[in-house]
C-alpha cells in the first residue's frame, strides 16, 4: 500500500494577453481562469495510478488561499482520495516558505499515523518557475528527491524513475519515503467523469493554517517585456507565395541559391 | 569569486553552458572580486577534458575545479551538489550558477537548500552586485520579475538561450584542480541505475537545430505532418510541434516547443498552423527569424513574425517543397 500526497499549485491560466495589477507585484487574473501546471497534471494522474495500483490513498495539497479549493476538487474528480488546503496568502510565501509549510503538514500526519509514502510536486510551477519546491521539501523531510521524472511506478517497496537524460532514459529506484518531481511527458492525464465530478462536490477538504513564517520569494516588481510592433512582412497568400518563400530562404542562408 | 557548473557532452562543454559562462563574466566583472572559476563533475574522457579546458580559456576562467572519483560515475543530483558547494565553501563565492537546463536547474535547487539560501530560475540579467538583484523569467518567459537574493551568496540558473556565448577579451591559462569531494551514502541514494535507449536521444538535434519546422493544430492530424517533416528534411532542419498536437498524440512529447517543452533557437522557425500562446513562444522566441503560416492574419505567430505567408499550411508547405526540389534539380 502506497500513500501519495501531490502538491498542486492554483495559477493564473494565461494563454493570452498578460495585464499587471497595479502594484506590478503580480498578474491581474481578475478576467482569465485559473488552472493549474501540465506538470502537476500529470503528478496527479501518477499519484492516482499508484495509489489505485497498491491500494493506497492519493491525497491533494495545494497551499493557497481558500480559491485553491476549485483546483483540489478539480484533483478530486480525477480520482484523488482525500484533500488538504493549507491556507496561507501564497504571495507572501516563497519557495522555501511553501516546502517548510508543506513539510510540517506532512510531519503532523505522519504522527497521527497518516504517513505519506511517496510525495508527487510539479518540476516546476507554471507561474513562478522556481524549480525547487521539491528539492527543499525533501531536504526538509530529510527524504531522496528526483526532479524531471516523466514515469514512476512503485516496484517491491521502492519508486522506480524514468526521466529524460542527456544520454537517453534514465532510470532510478528510490527507496521511499521519497519526493519525486514530475515533468509532461510520460503520462497522460485522464479527463474527470460525470461521477468524479459528483465526488469531489462532496470530498471534505482538511483546512489547515500555515503556521511557518514567511521569508518572502525576494520579488520586487514585475515586467512585462517590450512586445515591439508588429513588423510582420507578408510574403504572400497560399502557394502562389512559394517562390517568395524559397527565395527568403537563400536570403538566409539557409538554402544555397 | 563566481563559480559555474559546466555540463559537458561528448563533444565538450555544451553550449548552454558557454552561455552562462559568458554571462557570468559580466557578473564577475561588475562585482569586486572577479575571479571566474568553472566546476565539472564525474568521469571526462581525457579528448574532451582536453577540449573543455581549451574552451574554459577562451571563456577567461581562471580555476577549472574537477570533481571526479569512482561515487560520480553515475549521475546523482545530491552528489553533484555536494561538490559544488564544497568548492563554492572552500573559498569566498559570490555567486554560483548553472545554465537551466533539467540538470543545472537540479543541482542548483540541492546547492541552494544545502546552503540555506534562495536560489533565482532562469535569470536573464543581473544588475546590483550586493545584495544581487536580478531579472528573471516567469510565467513561461512572458513576464520578467526582478528579484533580490538576499545572503552572502546567490544562487542561480541562466535562461537558455538568452545570451549567446562569446570568447572573452582576454583568453586565461585556466588551472586545472582535480578533487574527490567528501560524499555521504545519502548522497548517493537518487542516482542513475541504467540508462535506456530512448528516441529522445534527438532533443538535441531539436535544440540545437539552424533550422526548425514547427506544426500545430493546425496540421490537422497525424498525416498531416507528412508534408512538415518534408520541409524539415529539405532544410536540414528538425521539426517541432505544439502541445496541442502533443495531447492529441499526432507526434512524440519529446518534439514539443514551449514552456513545457524544448527551448530552441534556431537561426529560423517556419511555425506552421501555430496560434502562438505564450507558452509556445516562451520556447520559440530566442529564434533569429520567424516565418509563419497561418490561415489567421491576426494569429500571435503571424504578427510577432519576421514574415508570414497567410493560407492554408496543406497547400502552402508542399509548394514550398515542389519549388525547394524544381530549385535543387535546376540551381539558377
Ligand atoms: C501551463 C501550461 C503550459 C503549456 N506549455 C506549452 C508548451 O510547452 N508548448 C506549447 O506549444 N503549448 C503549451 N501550452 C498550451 C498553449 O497555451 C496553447 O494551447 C498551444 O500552444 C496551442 O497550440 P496550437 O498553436 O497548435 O493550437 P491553436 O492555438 O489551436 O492554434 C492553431 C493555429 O493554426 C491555425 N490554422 C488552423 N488551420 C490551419 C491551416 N489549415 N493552415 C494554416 N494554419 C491553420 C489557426 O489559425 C491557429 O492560429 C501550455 C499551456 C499551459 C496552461
Ligand atoms: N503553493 C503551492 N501549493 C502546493 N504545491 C506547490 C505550491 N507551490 C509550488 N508547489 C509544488 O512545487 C512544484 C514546483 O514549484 P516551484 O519550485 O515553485 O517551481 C509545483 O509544480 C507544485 O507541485
Amino acid at each position: 500500500m502506497t500513500n501519495v500526497l501531490v502538491c498542486i499549485k492554483r495559477v493564473p491560466e494565461t494563454s493570452g494577453q498578460i495585464l499587471l495589477a497595479a502594484d506590478a507585484m503580480s498578474v491581474d487574473a481578475r478576467h482569465v481562469g485559473y488552472t493549474v501546471s501540465a506538470h502537476e497534471e500529470c503528478a496527479v494522474e501518477a499519484a492516482i495510478q499508484i495509489a489505485s495500483a497498491t491500494g493506497g490513498e492519493a491525497t491533494v495539497l495545494s497551499l493557497g488561499s481558500g480559491d485553491s479549493v476549485e483546483q483540489i476538487r478539480d484533483a478530486v474528480a480525477v480520482g484523488c482520495t482525500s484533500a488538504i488546503l493549507v491556507e496561507a496568502d501564497g504571495e507572501r510565501f516563497g519557495p522555501g516558505d511553501v516546502a517548510s509549510a508543506i513539510a510540517e503538514v506532512v510531519t503532523t500526519h505522519e504522527a497521527a499515523d497518516s504517513a505519506f509514502d511517496l510525495i508527487l510536486v510539479g518540476n516546476d510551477a507554471a507561474d513562478t518557475g522556481d524549480f525547487q519546491v521539491g528539492v527543499r521539501l525533501a531536504y526538509a523531510l530529510g527524504r531522496p528527491v528526483l526532479t524531471g521524472i516523466s514515469t514512476v511506478e512503485v516496484v517491491d517497496g521502492a519508486a522506480v524513475a524514468r526521466g529524460d537524460g542527456p544520454d537517453g532514459t534514465e532510470v532510478f529506484r528510490l527507496p521511499l519515503p521519497a519526493v519525486i518531481a514530475i515533468q509532461e511527458g510520460g503520462i497522460t492525464p485522464r479527463y474527470p467523469s460525470i461521477p468524479g465530478r459528483m465526488k469531489a462536490k462532496r470530498t471534505a477538504v482538511e483546512t489547515v493554517a500555515a503556521s511557518v513564517q514567511p521569508a518572502g520569494s525576494g520579488r520586487v516588481g514585475l515586467k512585462l517585456p517590450p512586445t515591439p510592433p508588429s513588423a510582420v512582412e507578408i510574403l504572400g497568400e497560399g502557394a502562389a507565395a512559394a517562390p517568395a518563400v524559397v527565395d527568403l530562404l537563400v536570403t538566409l542562408g539557409v538554402v544555397s541559391s | 569569486m563566481t563559480l559555474v557548473l559546466v555540463e559537458t557532452d561528448a563533444t565538450g562543454a555544451t553550449e548552454t553552458s558557454l552561455e552562462t559562462l559568458t554571462f557570468a563574466r559580466g557578473v564577475a566583472a561588475r562585482s569586486d572580486s572577479a575571479a571566474l572559476e568553472a566546476i565539472m563533475v564525474g568521469p571526462l574522457s581525457p579528448d574532451v577534458s582536453d577540449h573543455v579546458l581549451d574552451q574554459m580559456r577562451e571563456q577567461g576562467v581562471a580555476v577549472v575545479h574537477h570533481a571526479e572519483g569512482g561515487q560520480l560515475s553515475a549521475y546523482a543530483a545530491a552528489a553533484w551538489a555536494a561538490a559544488v558547494v564544497e568548492t563554492a565553501t572552500s573559498s569566498s563565492t559570490r555567486v554560483v550558477m548553472a545554465a537551466g537546463t533539467p540538470r543545472g536547474s537540479e543541482v542548483m535547487a540541492h546547492v541552494a537548500t544545502r546552503l540555506q539560501v534562495p536560489m533565482a530560475a532562469n535569470v536573464v540579467a543581473a544588475d546590483e552586485t550586493q545584495p544581487l538583484v536580478v531579472s528573471r523569467q516567469v510565467m513561461g518567459g512572458s513576464v520578467l520579475e526582478e528579484m533580490r537574493l538576499d545572503g552572502d551568496l546567490a544562487v542561480l540558473t541562466v535562461a537558455g538561450h538568452s545570451t549567446s556565448a562569446r570568447p572573452a577579451e582576454e583568453p586565461t591559462e585556466p588551472k586545472l584542480v582535480t578533487f574527490e569531494p567528501a560524499l555521504t551514502d545519502a548522497d548517493l541514494v537518487a542516482r542513475v541505475v541504467s540508462i535506456e535507449e530512448s528516441e529522445k536521444a534527438d532533443t538535441a538535434g531539436l535544440t540545437n537545430a539552424r533550422v526548425v519546422v514547427g506544426g500545430g493544430r493546425g496540421a490537422g492530424s497525424a498525416e498531416g505532418f507528412a508534408d512538415l517533416l518534408e520541409l524539415a528534411d529539405l532544410l536540414g532542419g528538425a521539426l517541432g510541434v505544439s502541445r496541442v498536437v502533443t495531447s492529441l498524440g499526432w507526434r512524440p512529447h519529446h518534439e514539443q516547443v514551449g514552456q513545457t517543452g524544448s527551448r530552441i533557437a534556431p537561426d529560423l522557425y517556419v511555425a506552421c498552423g501555430i496560434s502562438g500562446a505564450i507558452q509556445h513562444w516562451a520556447g520559440c522566441q530566442s529564434a533569429k527569424t520567424i516565418l509563419a503560416i497561418n490561415t489567421d492574419p491576426d494569429a500571435p505567430m503571424v504578427t510577432k513574425a519576421h514574415y508570414a505567408v497567410i493560407g492554408d499550411l496543406h497547400e502552402i508547405v508542399p509548394a514550398i517543397n515542389e519549388e525547394l526540389r524544381r530549385r535543387q534539380a535546376h540551381p539558377a
